[in-house]
């Protein structure tokens, strides 16, 4: 059987499902102490005393530090991405010293017997504080005068970054039209579905590390910098993890910190965070304000884009906060083709959490803003948004095509995805049933949305990397090695946390071994048995880690081939490998599994000349491009004109992700991607008051939807593989993701379009749609060309 | 978060539970507090925005889980959960609007702990079931250590997540008149903006059909004010009139009268008073049919 294209179920998933598994917050070893953080609950404040006496006293607990306790040790948090020279780059202790520039960043933290024992302290913890202005609006911080989120750097941006190709005055100048617009890409908080814990065993001066991380390679590198404790004498392990979005791509604070308490005291210290806890202090997503410009022939053909940002830092850098903006540098100009680009990017310090990546990082606010764009051109042009993007897009005969932006996109087929999707969708009576519900003035108002996207995933070729001053490359790492007995261990440097790779990697191996899948146990997420990796974000691991795997079992099928014409004394050209055997050409009877020269090699009795025991290799792939997968959605939504309501009634994902190696696997991507994007179109937005408050700081405030408010999808997929890989495959985790938030909002303003309106800010809640319709209303009565006022009672509160 | 320290008694009978709770409270001068499915409790204790020092367990007494037949009522046992109520065959011949709110509440899990009358003693104005028992005209049966009282649904919500009952008091079950003579229509039209949201606004409603016109309407908002509040003045415009969409929708204008709607993430006090108007005249057609 090929396992490859088989839509196993995942092998994972029952226990990751029931929960009966290695959470780290399950991990208890004996004498375990538990950690509890004291968060400063001002935005900006200067500390002026933090008095620990009382808490020290209470029972159970073993030690209480502040920040100031910990100054000598703790070092800085971070940042592997320094975009400019430059660029301003404040210093982060993991707990704050001197002056806290977040709400919810930690001051002082208790080490107790229990974790009921080490919250109680807490409240026992005087902390005296001097507040200093919060910043909030990243435009006004970015105007003279405005208070400092650091003091010393003079100013709260971060840097200034810019690119540049064709001449965009010459495109702008006596363009038939132009377009400008301002679209807000609001905070998103990630809300894993575990939140972020930390395990430190200590061991004499070694130190294992257990985290709810994707990157346990990346942690253990940069914990070794931040706490100078050389890198050989910490292992970390990820064991299993529920889920990251981007958000345990990180090296935070309490995990430096935990470690350094286990060091202190010579035991093992947990900390689990609450939810609470999680939406405050993990990093956050998104935030960018975008103007936008786009100049273009009255025939819709788009002469050139000028892309103008201020991207929300937080207060600090963390990771890889500065270059998340940049990874939608290159992709404001989507699938098109256009003579003139301009992107201009603006690094803003606020007094909020710290951003960085989110699942899509850069490249759904570049999409939301191109295909918001293109569906403002159809209505500017009265042409319908699907002609408008046929128009301007890449056509299938032009790849490879060098895009304005600088990319290579190797492979696409957008004709072919738009094609499938418009049937599935059934666009032409949608339309219809649109065009009648106008005309009846009915309460309820139907819109089609669109979103044709491509991304760049995969990340990434380690010179392009290095071209943008990233720290570290794009490269990654499998080994595979046969065991005596003809089972089969895959090590992968790729770090999964619900991706599923045990089943999509025993699946590649078992068919590029000949060997049942069921004989193939995939190890990862801990530097001590990977020992190499780059771990998991920007949908790399099957493009990149994937590809390894598949370079590593060609190693070891050859390595079997030379045993094998030792063996069965022949040729190695004369050997056929099929269903996991050679065999001499012509003469199936001679023939050798390659478990039986598995364990030949592991004797080692016969071996020929210069060839070592045992049969197992490894690989390391970088690869020479990104992946560019894309796709068509299509959405279809009812708004209730009296409520602001919006209801998704259709939702159809074309997705072209080259080669699929587990059809189910890529279905569940794309369904939770789409879920993610339209929870950002519909609901959830992080919000701060005037003082720097988060306000969304439980899951009644910050809402995710589940399954009841989600249509029932329909995906289906076209397959153009990649060309930079022999499996053809291009990432899909992010995906869904990326082109749903476009293709949910411009459906929305395609119902109200009719009643004047041509943006809702995201999230569009049920007011701001009745708001939006109303602010026309008010001042213009019945003024709306068309449909006219009063659509039932639409005009709402008129 | 997680709970700071408190006492935790767990009685077998309503008599232990309503000593417990004075001895608790009278007697030691303690801060205490009757917890049912801790739907809506534990929360709070986990955010330590609640702190009792003594939590009374009533999960053991199996009297209050009782939902009977008492002639012109139905009496729902106070810790009976909304999954029994749910599926309870008196509720659903007798009480079908707390039926249909109480299909609403949160998810099958919340329903499966939580309580008919935890939510009612709870008192949160964007719970569902307070404004269903204020349309109903439900009565509080209330025991103490000094005795049994009963409480009109009109009196129990006193404020925000505050009720008329005393700190020693025990809700031990609600009282709820059917809903008598034919031609009854209910409908409890709930605007959330996920379904495991709270309502930003939300309608309980019964209407009772004579001759094509409105013989009787009971109505009641949740979410419009500190308590749930009986939207009378939509009562009185609907009473007597042909039922007919217009008539709705212009009983549905008086529904803001008299209201105090809270300003939240999920809705300004202006939009919910608009809401409250647009969602009472669609409570009202699909209870009539009209």
């Amino acid at each position: 059987m090929t396992e490859v294209g088989t839509p196993r179920r995942r092998s994972e998933d029952a226990r990751l499902v029931t929960g009966r598994t290695r959470w780290t917050d399950n991990l208890q070893p004996a004498g375990t102490l538990h950690v509890a953080f004291l968060r400063s609950p001002h935005a900006h404040a200067r500390i002026t005393g933090v008095d620990t006496t009382a808490a020290r006293e209470r029972p159970g607990v073993v030690a209480v530090l502040s920040g100031a306790d910990l100054a000598a040790e703790q070092g800085s948090l971070p940042c592997a991405w320094v975009v400019t020279e430059d660029m301003k780059h404040p210093a982060h202790p993991p707990m704050a010293v001197d002056e806290v520039r977040y709400a919810g960043e930690p001051v002082a933290c208790v080490v107790a017997r229990d974790r009921y024992a080490a919250f109680d302290a807490l409240e026992d913890i005087d902390v005296d504080y001097a507040p200093l202005p919060a910043v909030v609006d990243m435009e006004r911080a970015v105007q003279d005068g405005a208070p400092l989120v650091h003091e010393d750097l003079g100013t709260n941006r971060s840097y200034r970054w810019v690119f540049e190709n064709g001449d965009l005055d010459a495109a702008f100048r006596d363009a038939p039209v132009t377009l400008e617009r301002r679209y807000v890409q609001q905070r998103l908080i990630p809300a894993a579905m575990e939140p972020r814990a930390v395990l430190c065993e200590p061991d004499g001066e070694e130190f294992t590390l257990y985290s709810a991380t994707q990157i346990p390679h990346i942690l253990r590198l940069m914990l070794a910098t931040v706490t100078q404790i050389p890198e050989h004498r910490i292992r970390v392990v990820a064991p299993d993890v529920g889920g990251g979005f981007g958000s345990k791509l990180q090296v935070y604070g309490e995990e430096v910190l935990c470690l350094l308490l286990a060091r202190r005291l010579g035991r093992p210290v947990k900390w689990t965070e609450s939810r609470s806890e999680g939406n405050m202090a993990a990093h956050h997503g998104r935030d960018q304000i975008q103007r936008l410009a786009l100049a273009a022939e009255a025939d819709g053909r788009i002469r050139g884009l000028k892309v103008d940002l201020l991207a929300g830092m937080g207060a600090y850098l963390m990771l890889v906060t500065p270059g998340i903006p940049l990874l939608g540098a290159f992709m404001f100009p989507g699938i098109y083709k256009m003579g003139a680009y301009s992107f201009t990017c603006t690094g803003v310090f606020t007094t909020k959490t710290p951003t960085d990546a989110y699942r899509g990082a850069g490249r759904p606010e570049a999409t939301y803003a191109i295909e918001r764009l293109m569906d403002e051109l159809a209505a500017e042009l009265g042409l319908d948004p699907i002609e408008v993007r046929r128009r301007n897009w890449i056509g299938h005969g032009e790849f490879p095509y060098e895009t304005v932006a600088g990319l290579t996109y190797d492979s696409g087929n957008y004709e072919a995805a738009t094609e499938r999707a418009l049937a599935l969708f059934e666009y032409d009576k949608l339309r219809a049933e649109q065009a009648d519900r106008r005309e009846r003035r009915d309460p309820v108002q139907l819109g089609i949305g669109v979103s044709i996207f491509t991304e760049m995933c995969g990340l990434a070729p380690s010179r392009v990397l290095g071209s943008l001053s990233y720290g570290a490359g794009g490269w990654e790492h499998a080994a595979v090695r046969m065991l005596p007995s003809g089972k089969v261990e895959v090590i992968t440097g790729s770090s999964a946390h619900g991706q599923g790779h045990e089943t999509a990697w025993a699946q590649i191996a078992a068919d590029r071994l000949g060997v049942p899948f069921e004989d193939v146990k995939v190890l990862h997420g801990d530097t001590a048995v990977s020992h190499k990796g780059m771990d998991t974000y920007g949908s790399r691991s099957l493009a990149v880690g994937g590809v390894a795997l598949f370079n590593a079992c060609d190693k070891v099928v050859g390595k079997a081939r030379v045993l094998a014409a030792h063996l069965l004394e022949a040729a190695e050209d004369d050997l056929e490998f099929t269903g996991g055997r050679f065999s001499v050409r012509g003469v199936r009877e001679a023939g050798a599994t390659i478990q039986e020269i598995a364990l030949a090699a592991f004797a080692a009795h016969d071996l020929p000349d210069g060839v070592e025991p045992s049969l197992d290799s490894d690989a390391t792939f970088d690869p020479g491009n990104f992946s560019f997968p894309h796709g068509t959605h299509l959405c279809a939504a009812e708004v209730d004109t009296e409520t602001g309501r919006v209801r998704l009634r259709s939702y159809v994902a074309v997705d072209d992700v080259g080669k699929v190696v587990n059809p189910l696997i890529v279905e569940g991507q794309v369904h939770g991607g789409l879920a993610q994007g339209i929870a950002q179109a519909l609901y959830e937005e992080a919000v701060y008051d005037e003082e720097g408050n988060l306000t969304t700081t439980t899951m009644a405030d910050y809402l995710v939807p589940a399954a009841p408010d989600l249509p029932s999808f329909t995906t289906d997929r076209t397959e153009t593989p990649a060309t930079g890989n022999p499996l053809g495959v291009k990432g899909v985790g992010e995906a869904g993701t990326i082109a749903s938030t476009p293709a949910v909002v411009n459906a929305i303003v395609d119902a109200l379009r009719p009643f004047g309106v041509s943006d809702v800010p995201m999230p569009c809640t049920p007011e701001r749609v009745w708001r939006a319709l109303n602010q026309r209303a008010e001042p213009e009565e019945s003024a709306e060309p068309g449909a006219g006022g009063g659509l039932g009672s639409a005009g709402g509160a008129r | 978060m997680i709970p700071a320290t408190f006492d935790y008694v767990r009685p077998a009978t309503i008599d232990e539970a309503v000593a417990a709770l004075a001895d608790a409270g009278e007697d030691a001068g303690q801060d205490v507090k009757a917890i049912a499915g801790g739907q809506s409790l534990m929360p709070l204790l986990r955010l330590r925005l609640a702190y009792p020092e003594v939590l009374v367990d009533l999960d053991r007494i199996e009297a209050l889980r009782e939902i009977r037949d008492d002639g012109d009522a139905i009496v729902i046992g106070a810790t009976a959960t909304h999954h029994q109520v749910l599926h309870d065959p008196l509720v659903g011949e007798h009480l079908p609007l707390i039926a249909r709110a109480t299909a609403t509440v949160a998810d099958p899990a919340v329903r499966h702990r939580g309580t008919f009358g935890g939510s009612l003693a709870h008192a949160d104005p964007a719970g569902d079931l307070p404004a269903v028992a204020l349309a109903l005209d439900a009565v509080l049966h209330v025991r103490s250590a000094r005795g049994e009282r009963e409480i009109p649904a009109a009196e129990f919500f006193v404020d925000w997540m505050t009720s008329a009952l005393e700190p020693d008091e025990l809700l031990v079950a609600v009282r709820v008149p059917k809903l008598a003579g034919p031609g009854w229509g209910v409908h409890y039209e709930k605007f959330h903006r996920t379904a495991q949201a709270w309502a930003v606004v939300g309608v309980a409603c019964a209407v009772r059909r004579v001759n094509g016109a409105v013989e009787d309407a009971r109505v009641a908002l949740t979410n419009m004010g500190p308590a749930p509040v009986r939207a009378s003045a939509v009562e009185r415009f609907a009473e007597g009139r042909t039922i007919s969409r217009d008539a709705f929708r212009a009983a549905g204008e008086h529904a803001a009268a008299g209201t105090d709607p809270p300003a939240d993430l999920h809705g300004s006090s202006q939009y919910r008073a608009h809401l409250a108007k647009v969602l009472t005249a669609r409570a009202l057609t699909a209870a009539a049919g009209g």
